[in-house]
């Protein structure tokens, strides 16, 4: 009696697993739409251009171009994204890669100081100048909007009376290698670049590793994982795009150095926003700054801190930015902090704080850097590029607000 | 008197997986105070929503015949045309704009797009006086208090011609004398025949206001009591909500008393804007090991600032007194000092100060002692989602995951996250400020339950609480607090509410003599 009846419920079981593992991949999908809706974006733009320039984009001259051109759009979004899930906003540091650019050259160029003293103290006087602004916002209460404007025309004026109103250069060679100069290859085979190959191997086996990891600590504690072929797919798949990129990268010149140091700071700032006390405490701030503050964290400190970060992170960028024009200029890093702001909006930061991941911003920062090359090897005018990355910002927040809401 | 004046049959509403309201049936007499009530969830909101036209014909099933006439309502200023007016819980008033310019806001009194500030004046004027407001129409909203702008809401009603007013919880965030000045506004409206529908927690204000009394659970009409006929109990009212005889509301504890563990000595705290206005003065008072210790008083009588101070001077300017503990005095000049001498503050206002909303539970419970689940400033993360899942299991918390958001969490279940947040920080002292402000019944009796644990368990418990009986039945020993003072301290024996009203009566008197 009782196997008549459960039989048919077991044909019926069976039936609806088949149909879970099909409605499993769509359910995967919907739920990590937000997480990897902007890479996806990333690669269909990437696509996209490489087939309307017949393959221009990803030659390995333009690719390792376009590293190098967003490289410190880059290594500013990052410490812009803390800025923005503190709960601020940093209008200043367009000026600032301005400014120390200035400063590297007078120190360099004029002063004949050793560079590498000037590159330290550049970085000083970044974190110097994070951390005059952040005091306006963090202990004095004035919002980083104001702080920050303010900033943005202190340190442009600065810039021009440092450099005298002139162009200041050109860096001794060793400096324009921060910006064009490529790892050495240890092994001396014609045409192609191994070490960069060996360390792009390394870097995909770390990240199997870790991604495996992951995993098994999730089935341990009994969360939901990917199924078995999904996991292995996506690991597949991102060994083959580093191992592509790396191979593209060889046959040039190899990896940039530039690169190798973007690589270090994405590790370390979403090593510190995921697994660390003060990355979780950011966030915290961001999300609630008063709930923070009474559950004993220091908020005012915090935010301090942010802005003393992205202070470094934006002289860097002036470092590299000086080193790749080869000059340092009044007008340099013009309109920038609108790129690294954007970058970070565009990779899913929220404007009121708390929500933001520095890979995200990573991305955000390639989408426009990749539309700028693209249009630009298409011949594109400046005015359409612009008309068009405003509406691809507009775009992307709305799908990222619609998602939310919907979700 | 008895013609019915609003009619709801059978309406359903269903949101994505969850039917809300299942064929729900109201009927409002004219000139009546119908009172709704059921736990939160219980689909009052939702049906209130039903009624105002936030969800427009279509959205629901069912008919809605006021005056008589069957109602398709499309938005809100559908069902204001006909005299129906709803007054959220949150108040929508704009605080940097005046009570004139509020009151008529979308409803100008205007003449091709001009203001005529004359008459909204004087309109307003009248309006005020109406219900008893003794404000100049130029104040802004954000200088006058809670309860004051409650009134400027109900002017607002009055000014769109109300024939019927929906009030959501309207006295939450009121103190006992403006609620009791509410709803004599209420009984005043009624002799001029407008009806009223009260959406209330507090049960003793509806058994003494309402003609009838309407029960929903879980998203159905239960019954409908008729107050006229019948001598409604609070009891009564709560077996119909929770479907079953709640026979303690309060869970029977043995207390177990030991020696006094926590001590504030002489502690005076001003006004932070104010900087001559003493708002606790002279306070000193004391917790016993295993004692839950209550402190009544009104609303601003300086109990949530007594409290906030002591965290860590969290508010006020000027602090000054000691603190011990075990004996020993103990420094509490911030607030990681105060968490690490085991203080914690469990706030009234969950939603502002207690949790991150957009952040999930696992997140908010480890917040004030990320340091236990860290090692060399790395969280452990395998770490982190057992205590979380501890924690949800322990108090019962609600929810589909310990990594949902906040946000999504009702009242109750949230007021358990920011418990779990305490507990987890280990403390000695807990300081509870309105810990069931705004929650169910069902969810009441839950948190109870963990204050008489964490009592069982040797720490010394302060309640901060406008509720009398909730302080007369969880309480050892109450202190009672007015104008910053403690006006008297009495052991739960001696206490009543007669007693402790008087308390802070006397004080009025001498203040006013």
């Amino acid at each position: 009696m009782s196997n008549i009846v459960t039989s048919p419920e077991h044909s019926m079981e069976g039936a609806l697993e088949d149909a879970g593992s099909m409605g499993s991949i769509v359910k995967v999908f919907r739920s990590n739409i937000r997480q990897y809706g902007m890479l996806i974006a990333l690669i269909v733009i990437m696509l996209f251009f490489q087939f309307m320039t017949s393959g221009t984009l990803l030659k390995p001259v333009n690719l390792t171009n376009l590293v190098l051109q967003n490289s410190y759009i880059v290594i500013m979004a990052i410490g812009m994204l803390l800025v923005i899930v503190a709960g601020h906003i940093d209008l200043s540091v367009g000026s600032i890669v301005a400014f120390i650019g200035a400063l590297a050259a007078v120190m360099i160029v004029k002063y004949d100081i050793n560079m590498f003293v000037a590159l330290v103290a550049c970085l000083i006087m970044g974190g110097l100048i994070g951390a005059a602004q952040g005091y306006w916002v963090a202990f004095l209460k004035i919002p980083s909007f104001i702080v920050t404007l303010a900033g943005m025309l202190v340190f442009r004026g600065l810039t021009l009376a440092l450099l005298e109103g002139q162009s200041v250069g050109p860096f001794p060679p060793t400096f324009q290698k921060i910006s064009s100069g490529f790892i050495p290859d240890v092994f001396s085979v014609e045409a192609i670049h191994i070490t960069s190959l060996v360390l792009g191997a390394l870097v995909s086996a770390a990240l199997v590793y870790l991604s495996f990891r992951t995993r098994r600590n999730k089935q341990k504690y009994n969360f939901e994982t990917l199924p078995v072929s999904l996991f292995i797919l996506q690991n597949v798949a991102l060994t083959a795009a580093i191992m592509y990129f790396c191979y593209l990268m060889s046959s040039y010149k190899g990896l940039p150095n530039v690169l190798i140091v973007l690589f270090i700071l994405i590790v370390i700032y979403t090593f510190i926003t995921t697994q660390t006390t003060i990355g979780r405490r950011i966030y915290a701030v961001g999300g609630n700054e008063k709930a923070a503050r009474l559950s004993g964290i220091k908020t005012s400190r915090l935010s301090f801190l942010t802005f003393v970060n992205l202070g470094v992170l934006s002289a860097l960028a002036g470092l590299v930015y000086a080193a790749r024009l080869n000059v340092a200029t009044p007008k340099a890093g013009t309109a920038l902090e609108l790129d690294v702001i954007a970058a970070c909006f565009i990779g899913g930061a929220s404007m009121s704080g708390g929500v933001g991941t520095v890979i995200g911003a990573v991305i955000g920062a390639f989408v426009m850097g990749v539309m700028n090359n693209g249009m630009s090897i298409l011949g594109i005018g400046i005015e359409w590029q612009q008309v068009i990355k405003g509406l691809v910002l507009l775009m992307a927040v709305f799908f990222d607000i619609y998602n939310k809401n919907k979700g | 008197m008895s013609d019915i004046i609003l009619e709801m049959r059978n309406i359903t509403k269903t949101f994505p997986g969850v039917k809300a309201l299942d064929n729900v049936n109201l009927s409002v007499r004219q000139g009546e105070i119908h009172a709704l009530v059921g736990e939160n969830g219980a689909g009052k909101s939702t049906l209130m929503k039903v009624l105002s036209g936030v969800y427009s014909y279509g959205d629901y099933t069912g008919e809605i015949f006021y005056q008589g006439q069957e109602c398709r309502f499309k938005d809100i200023s559908d069902s204001e045309r006909l005299g129906i007016v709803i007054i959220h819980q949150e108040l929508a008033l704009i605080p940097l704009l005046s009570i004139a310019e509020n009151i008529f806001l979308g409803n100008e009194r205007q003449q091709f797009g001009v203001i005529n500030w004359f008459e909204a004046i004087t309109r307003t004027r009248e309006l005020l006086k109406k219900v008893g407001l003794n404000e100049s129409p130029e104040t802004l909203i954000t200088n006058i208090g809670v309860g004051k702008q409650q009134l400027v809401e109900i002017a607002k009603a009055l000014s769109k011609e109300v024939q019927l007013l929906i009030l959501d919880e309207p006295t939450s965030s009121l103190n006992e004398s403006d609620s009791n000045a509410l709803l004599q506004l209420l009984l005043e409206f009624k002799e001029h025949g407008i009806s009223s529908i009260l959406i209330s927690h507090k049960l003793n204000e509806v058994s003494k206001v309402a003609d009838s009394i309407t029960i929903l659970r879980d998203g159905a009409t239960i019954e409908t009591l008729d107050c006229q006929k019948d001598t409604i109990t609070e009891d009564r009212i709560i077996r119909g909500m929770v479907g079953r005889d709640l026979t303690h509301r309060y869970p029977h504890r043995t207390a177990n008393i030991e020696e006094t563990i926590f001590e504030i000595k002489n502690w005076n705290v001003y006004h932070p804007l104010h900087d001559d206005r003493k708002v606790v003065d002279n306070v000193s008072m004391h917790v016993k090991k295993g004692e839950v210790v209550g402190i009544a008083g009104l609303m601003g009588s300086g109990r949530t600032e007594l409290a906030m101070s002591v965290f860590g001077r969290s508010y006020g300017k000027r602090i000054s007194g000691q603190v011990f503990k075990h004996g020993q005095e103990i420094d509490v000049s911030s607030i990681d000092k105060a968490i690490d001498n085991g203080i914690a503050y469990a706030t009234e206002d969950r939603k502002t100060y207690g949790l991150i909303l957009i952040d999930d539970i696992k997140n908010n419970v480890t917040l004030a002692n990320l340091n236990a689940i860290t090692k060399n400033a790395v969280i452990n993360e395998p770490q982190e989602l057992m205590v979380a899942g501890e924690y949800r299991d322990k108090l019962n918390i609600k929810c589909s995951s310990i990594l949902q958001k906040t946000v999504n969490l009702s009242g109750g279940n949230q007021q358990k996250v920011v418990l779990s947040k305490w507990l987890f920080a280990e403390p000695e002292i807990l300081l509870l400020d309105e810990p069931t402000r705004g929650i169910d019944v069902g969810a009441k009796y839950e948190i109870y339950t963990i204050i008489n644990q964490l009592a069982a368990e040797g720490k010394g418990v302060i309640l901060i609480s406008s509720e009398l009986p909730e302080i007369l039945g969880v309480c050892d020993r109450i202190y009672v607090m007015n104008e910053g003072k403690i006006m008297g301290e009495m052991p739960k024996a001696e206490a009543s509410q007669e007693k402790i009203m008087q308390v802070i009566m006397q004080q009025e008197e001498i203040v006013e003599s």
